[in-house]
């Protein structure tokens, strides 16, 4: 066990846990915040897509000890209000089905466009390629982003 | 007023009969309480709410909860269904607050998810549910009013007398009408006058899920909650022999460690009791972290089971005894114990007039077999189930498809009568068949019963793509006898699988063919299958239409004129009985999916195939266009037609056949769980490939057929004919025909 400091959302969280554990299950387990999804463990499939710094990164790969003095950003903290322009984008094309890698879905998304913001359809291929939504809403996805691109 | 059959025929708690020259007699035996919610937090500011049956209660502001019953997988029932509601109440959508309701028999009936039915078969009772109180709402008016109640009308939640001008709001009368005698006889709207039906409304929990609320069962915490994961065999063919979990005790967090019974040998198993894992290890410790170290950390031997024989209620049918043989099974195995099952004596489903003379006499033969492997379903949300069991009740929060089942069963196993035993519906992170098969349900319960303390189990990734309930390995071989005047005289159909035949034999193109033969098998296997997306549909409809493809290209014809020449032929002078589709709507489906692919006029460098199925009371029909490039199909545009009735949500029935379409694609081009000495050669997604954004059509357009039918399935009916039209655009764009999947172009 070890302590931690960790910058999420824009707030200050201390926690004694297991250096190894990973990100996502400080997350979900120590700190209440399960809007980060749990889907495969081996950032396989994006649904524990959060921002590190702004990039986004996988959650259940990354050890806690090592996210040091990096901004944690999950889906609960992208917008105050849940208005940023790529959830808003997604309840204008109503993407989800089941929803439950959505989350995932939407910071990849936001990071791409904070990246680029007026990317081609193969930049969003390539950003989206590790989110993978079993529902298959991907052609709502992909509208949905360059909706916000738009807005942004 | 429009005729509306009843499809309530297992407890309703609404009879209804249908009379002549309007009206509906209704016969009540339902309660009038509303159950509390599980979001009652999220109440509006309504000083007081009238409760007026199970699905509906006013508040006096004129806001409408509606309870939706079924439970939400991604089908947006938790939308559509209170949309029908609303629709009858005539009240406006945005004064409708929807929470879930919690397993309550005695209010609901089937509250299922499963078979597409959530919808055909809520129909009826949610229209009447909203129907009934816009009625005593008009009467608590006409007393208040002293004015006859057929001259008090409504619109958009308000009441109206025209003679005197008086109106008023629902709210303002909601306390007297709740007081008001449950009408007899209701009238229900006309299907022209419908505007929430067949209107577009945004899902009702969007919000939630694009900012990450608590929604899904594994998001469920309580105080004092454990954590609990599952060791399950490894391989198919292997139960437990020991367990040394020594080291796993002493590792930081971890609670205890035991062995689960899932079902007990001579345990009455009902259809949605599938397990073969009857034993498993259970690890419960404080964080999910903490747990899957210990899981990663204990020692277990195991050894092979012999062979047995077990009792299933299949669902709405008779006890049938199951032989689970013993081995440790393979896949270069399965392929040709299918091939040598389908050679031996078959069970003879269907026979039509003289299917041998047919083929003894025809001028060409053209046979075909097609194969396709175990798939995994692969819900993105992992298995997982939060359980507070007591010596009094059980307290059960999950994604759980049959949750009335499921009851039963935990009722059984865990001493307790069905009335303690209480399941909230949590929005399911996918389900596709998977989650109606409940052993981990009935896992979490023992747990929390054996801890004495609220636990949530959770599966790991590889627990479940490990885990079983599978969708079949198929075979199926095609024949048709074709005479000299390239006429089809004859089919045959040697269907089966692992374990289970795919066949249905009242399904076109029966009907439609003078002497037919549908033949059946199976090869037992102790890999655990379930209902999958369309189960057997999924799989027979891609054989049919595949070599309907190859049948129309060898006697010359277009294949969809080939397909409605034969539907015509069902349609004027069907062969044989008990044909199970509408040749009508068949070809209504194809007709449109023609007209708008524009069909005929395929674009330039680029290929074209179409397939039609129906299944779930539902047709549909799709054009797919491909490009191959580099050996790679690329799928330009997807059209597609549905006949379903009556549609709900318009663009939530389009996002949900966009997904059947990309699911089917994805399935069709990388689906495949293959085995190797009883162990899946899968278990997590850098092995299991599923379909990703850059390999999603670039274009798909759905079309509905505008009737005035009641509503049927459309979870499960656009999947099947993907398949079926993939194989056929590739064929076109490379002269090669692809009989196995998944489809391989190398």
């Amino acid at each position: 066990m070890a302590n931690f400091n960790l910058k999420i959302n824009g707030k200050n969280h201390q926690l004694d846990v297991d250096p190894a554990t990973p990100v996502l299950w400080v997350l979900r387990d120590h700190l209440h915040l399960v809007g980060t999804k749990y889907g495969c463990g081996i950032a396989q499939c994006g649904a524990c897509t959060i921002h590190l710094d702004g990039v986004a990164m996988r959650s259940c790969i990354i050890p806690v000890s090592a996210v040091r003095d990096q901004a944690i950003t999950t889906i609960e903290g992208l917008s105050e209000q849940g208005d940023h322009p790529v959830q808003q984008a997604w309840l204008e094309h109503d993407v989800p089905q089941c929803g439950y890698c959505q989350a995932g879905q939407i910071m990849s998304a936001a990071a791409l466009l904070s990246d680029n913001t007026k990317p081609s359809d193969e930049d969003i291929d390539m950003a989206m390629h590790g989110n993978i939504c079993r529902c298959g809403t991907y052609t709502r996805i992909k509208a949905a982003i360059k909706t916000a691109a738009k807005v942004g | 007023m429009p005729s509306v059959k009843t499809s309530f025929n297992r407890r309703s708690f609404l009879k209804t009969t249908a009379i002549a020259g309007g009206g509906m007699m209704l016969n009540f035996c339902w309660f009038t309480a509303c159950e509390s919610s599980s979001d009652k937090d999220a109440a509006p500011p309504a000083k007081a709410w009238f409760d007026f049956n199970g699905y509906l209660k006013i508040g006096d502001n004129g806001q409408v909860t509606i309870m939706s019953p079924n439970p939400e997988g991604g089908q947006n029932v938790k939308t559509s269904m209170p949309m029908i509601v609303a629709e009858e109440l005539d009240v406006d959508w945005k004064d409708v607050i929807v929470e879930q309701a919690p397993l309550n028999t005695e209010l609901y009936s089937r509250q299922f998810i499963g078979g597409s039915q959530a919808i055909r078969h809520g129909w009826n009772g949610l229209r009447m549910a909203g129907a009934t109180a816009r009625q005593m709402l008009r009467e608590a008016a006409a007393q208040t009013w002293q004015v006859p109640v057929v001259e008090v009308t409504t619109r958009a939640g308000v009441l109206h007398h025209q003679a005197s001008g008086q109106s008023t709001s629902y709210g303002e009368m909601a306390a007297a009408a709740a007081k008001l005698p449950i009408p007899e006889e209701v009238q229900m709207k006309e299907v022209k006058a419908f505007n929430i039906i067949g209107s577009s409304q945004k899902n009702v929990d969007g919000k939630k899920i694009v900012t990450g609320q608590p929604l899904f069962g594994i998001d469920t915490r309580q105080e004092g909650m454990l954590i609990a994961m599952i060791v399950h065999p490894p391989a198919f063919g292997v139960k437990l022999k020991s367990v040394d979990d020594t080291a796993v005790r002493a590792m930081p967090g971890i609670q205890d460690v035991f062995t689960v019974k899932v079902l007990e040998d001579d345990f009455e198993r009902q259809h949605f009791d599938t397990c073969t894992f009857l034993e498993v290890v259970a690890i419960v410790g404080n964080t999910t972290w903490e747990v899957m170290n210990a899981k990663k950390a204990i020692t277990i031997e195991w050894e092979p089971f012999a062979a047995y024989t077990e009792e299933r209620t299949p669902y709405g049918s008779e006890k049938q005894t199951f032989t689970i043989p013993a081995g440790l099974e393979n896949s270069a195995d399965h392929l040709a114990r299918m091939v040598e099952s389908a050679a031996l004596p078959r069970q003879v489903v269907r026979k039509d007039g003289d299917p041998e003379a047919a083929f003894k006499n025809a001028a060409k033969i053209i046979e075909r077999t097609y194969t396709a492997p175990f798939l995994a379903h692969n819900c993105m949300e992992p298995m997982n189930f939060f359980a507070h069991v007591t010596a009094e009740k059980a307290e059960l929060i999950g994604p759980l498809q049959k949750a009335e089942l499921t009851e039963k069963t935990l009722s059984a196993r865990l001493g307790l009568p069905v009335e303690a035993i209480n399941i909230q519906l949590a929005r399911l992170g996918g389900g596709y068949g998977r989650r109606s098969y409940a052993h981990w349900v009935v896992e979490a319960a023992l747990i929390s019963q054996k801890m004495n303390a609220p636990v949530k189990l959770i599966y790991t990734r590889e627990d479940d793509m490990t885990g079983g309930i599978y969708r079949p390995a198929y075979q199926a071989t095609y024949r048709a006898a074709i005479d000299a005047d390239n006429n089809l005289t004859g089919l045959h159909i040697n269907a089966g699988g692992i374990p289970e035949s795919p066949l249905y034999a009242n399904r076109f193109p029966a009907g439609a063919v003078d002497n037919y033969l549908a033949e059946s098998w199976i090869v037992n296997s102790n890999i655990t299958i379930g209902s999958f997306r369309a189960p057997r549909s999924n799989f027979i409809a891609c054989a049919e239409q595949s070599f309907l493809d190859e049948v129309a290209e060898a006697v010359g014809t277009d294949p969809i004129d080939f397909r409605l020449a034969l539907l015509q032929r069902a349609k004027d002078k069907p062969v044989g009985e008990n044909n199970d589709y509408d040749a009508e709507r068949y070809a209504g489906v194809l007709e449109l999916v023609r007209d708008q692919s524009d069909w005929g006029n395929t674009p330039a460098n680029t290929h074209r195939g179409v397939a039609a199925y129906y299944c779930h009371n539902s047709y549909s029909a799709q054009v797919l266009e491909v490009k191959v490039e580099d050996n790679k199909p690329i799928v330009e545009r997807v059209s597609c037609a549905i006949d379903c009735g009556i549609v709900i949500n318009l663009d939530a029935a389009i996002n949900l056949s966009e997904g059947a379409i990309v699911d089917g694609i994805g399935n069709a081009l990388y689906g495949e769980l293959t085995f190797k000495d009883g162990v899946p050669e899968k278990n997590n997604f850098h092995q299991y490939r599923m379909i990703r954004m850059s390999e999603a059509p670039k274009k798909i357009a759905i079309h509905f057929v505008q009737n005035d039918i009641d509503p049927t399935g459309l979870g499960e009916p656009a999947f099947p004919p993907v398949f079926g039209a993939l194989a056929n655009a590739m064929y076109q764009a490379t002269g090669k025909r692809l009989y196995d999947q998944p489809f391989n172009l190398d």
